[in-house]
């Protein structure tokens, strides 16, 4: 890159004009907010914040998060492998529709896919009165959450693992099943040893928008304080109630949550970038 | 291991990459399958391997029906034009890999497996890189490990797609003779594919010619060369000067020299004219006194004299390209051809086929 140097660069008044204006949105849309999110936290001082965090409705929308997203994250994992397999190693027909499936949810907004669950499995819904009677509840209650969870985060692992299985082709595993290898030990010994920065990678993804999906789970969760509230509906009601502080209090475990995705995601960028799909596109 | 494939058919969706094509390999013969992309050569090899599967026709491994059994159970060591390396695995387990997935209680103790793959290792000349990564290899070395894995499971027959395709010219020497004195100690069956005419000449004991899914002549290095069967191995084996032709009731004169034209299962050649092509090796043009009777006037249009032979290339009335000649250097400096020389040429040999 440096040999054209001369012939691209811009002249200096607009480097710096540009420099300054990346500098600008960064300080402005990024830095700022995430600082006055725990400043607000901490406003009314460190014990209000330790409060407000182990409060029992804040310590169960904690749960529940965790809980979506420990039952969303490996389901996408499984799914996910199980997708970009068949897709990047083999040929079939409605290849590419099962693509198009994959992408959906990246397509359709949150809102709509929460009201899909309440449709289908609603008390006034298609399933209702069928899960009624056998006295099971979906939409207003944790598994409701949890549905909600794995649709929206359904693309990230595949999205993540398909060009990068592309990429790598099949001669491996057709090396390792002309030595002798089954199918079960090529998988194991071979592909996903090849994937496995990729595919953290992508749970990391996955994992981050789990814990701060909003608007499906907001659908479907029927906002019942210590049952169905995850943290980011959490942090609404709070704001809702002019309780400020607490509210900040509850995000800022979000966005610290974001900060650790981030650094652990720039440092497997910066590790492994090689071995990455996204990093290359 | 005696490998018979009769009468093998292969579809890719509408495109047939090789038709009814029946190949017999003997015991530890090293055999080329030579051709250009596309021929299916990859495909036949690949087929023989048990990594895809043939539509119609039978392959038999010593006998024994081997059509339905695949790569792993046909015990076929398969060299891959990429080497397919597993890239998070040291040199030391590659070569290992195929040891490693035997079931536990066929599978050899862990210091045999070692030791195994030590005596590989040495024998492919890479002892000191057992503990590196593919990654931190070069070509050649990447495909001496290619080969000492394919090798650890002892297999019956060992199958190279492109074996030196992605390296340089001098590595490509080396590993050439290096393979064929590898193939002859171990007394193995082995087929290669390849493009290089060069390299399927000088390293196997039969060619096998292949153009559009079909064999076009199975031969040694020297009857391809020296008597192609067809008009294509001709063209796709050395260089050769093609002149448009009337073939007239079986023959064409070329330079005062009768040819009786050949046709490929000798099938008869209508009498009277039929248009043909004459092929003749720029090493079988030769210089001739003005005296002879049977030569042709030509003119010296360019000379390539670097190297133990000089090219020549002649114009010669009534053909629209130039054709070339190749004569040894110290028959050239006695000639003292110049450009722009008029001489006279006769050909030695040449073959003449029906278009």
């Amino acid at each position: 890159m440096s040999f054209k140097a001369g012939i691209i660069t811009e002249s200096l008044p607009v480097r710096i004009g540009l420099i300054l204006l990346a500098l600008f949105f960064i300080l402005g849309f990024l830095v700022l907010p995430l600082v006055a999110v725990f400043t607000e936290a901490f406003r009314k001082g460190f014990d209000a914040y330790v409060a407000a965090i182990t409060d029992p409705d804040a310590l169960s929308s904690i749960k529940l998060t965790f809980i979506a997203a420990g039952i969303a994250v490996p389901f996408n994992l499984i799914f996910g492998v199980a997708a970009s397999w068949a897709i990047a190693k083999f040929d079939f027909r409605g290849k590419s529709l099962l693509i198009t499936f994959i992408d959906l949810p990246f397509s359709v907004s949150p809102v709509i896919a929460g009201l899909i669950y309440v449709l289908l499995f609603g008390a006034q819904g298609l399933m209702g009165p069928y899960l009624q009677s056998i006295d099971v509840q979906i939409v207003f209650a944790v598994p409701g959450i949890v549905l909600a969870t794995i649709f929206v985060t359904f693309p990230f692992i595949a999205r993540e693992l398909i060009p990068l299985m592309q990429e790598q082709g099949t001669e491996e595993e057709e090396a390792a099943v002309s030595l002798g290898a089954d199918g079960w030990s090529t998988f194991w010994r071979v592909t996903l040893p090849n994937i496995k920065w990729g595919l953290l990678y992508g749970v990391l993804l996955c994992n981050a928008r789990a814990m701060g999906e909003f608007g499906a789970v907001s659908v479907v969760s029927g906002h019942i304080r210590g049952l169905t509230n995850t943290m980011p509906l959490h942090v609404e009601i709070l704001y809702n109630e002019y309780n400020i502080a607490a509210s900040f209090a509850v995000a800022s475990l979000l966005a610290f949550l974001a900060v650790v995705t981030l650094v652990a995601k720039g440092a497997l960028e910066w590790r492994y970038g090689h071995e990455l799909a996204t990093s290359r596109k | 291991m005696v490998i018979e494939i009769s009468q093998i058919t292969k579809r890719f969706e509408t495109f047939e990459a090789l038709r009814n094509l029946s190949l017999q390999v003997r015991p530890g013969e090293l055999v080329a399958l030579l051709g250009p992309s596309g021929s299916g050569k990859t495909t036949l090899l690949r087929i023989i391997a048990g990594l895809e599967f043939a539509d119609e026709g039978r392959i038999l491994f010593d006998g024994a029906d081997a059509g339905n059994r695949n790569v792993g159970e046909r015990r076929v060591g398969f060299v891959f034009q990429h080497y397919a390396l597993f890239r998070h695995m040291t040199v030391m387990e590659n070569v290992a890999f195929g040891l490693r997935v035997v079931p536990r209680t066929k599978r050899m103790a862990d210091a045999d497996i070692e030791k195994r793959v030590n005596q590989l290792l040495h024998l492919v000349q890479l002892d000191r890189l057992a503990g590196r990564y593919p990654s931190q290899l070069s070509g050649g070395q990447r495909q001496r490990v290619a080969l000492a894995r394919a090798l650890a499971i002892e297999p019956r027959v060992l199958l190279l797609d492109e074996p030196f395709g992605a390296l340089d010219a001098k590595v490509r020497k080396e590993l050439r003779r290096w393979l064929r004195r590898l193939h002859d100690e171990m007394g193995l069956t082995s087929i290669f594919v390849t493009h290089d005419q060069e390299e399927a000449l000088e390293l196997a004991d039969r060619v096998v010619v292949m153009n559009h899914g079909a064999i076009e002549q199975i031969g040694t290095p020297e009857d391809v060369y020296n008597a192609p069967a067809t008009p294509f191995v001709y063209e796709f084996l050395g260089n050769v000067n093609r002149l448009d032709c009337t073939i007239v009731d079986g023959k064409f004169t070329l330079w005062g020299m009768d040819v009786a034209a050949e046709t490929r299962n000798g099938a008869p050649i209508p009498s009277g004219e039929t248009p043909g092509h004459a092929y003749v090796r720029p090493h079988d043009i030769e210089f001739v006194d003005r005296s002879k009777a049977l030569a042709e006037p030509a003119i010296v249009r360019h000379v390539a004299a670097a190297g133990p032979t000089a090219r020549i290339e002649l114009a010669v009335e009534g053909v629209s390209h130039l054709l070339e000649a190749e004569v040894p250097r110290a028959r050239y400096l006695e000639l003292g051809l110049k450009v722009g020389q008029a001489v006279m040429i006769a050909a030695r040999s040449a073959r003449v086929f029906p278009r």
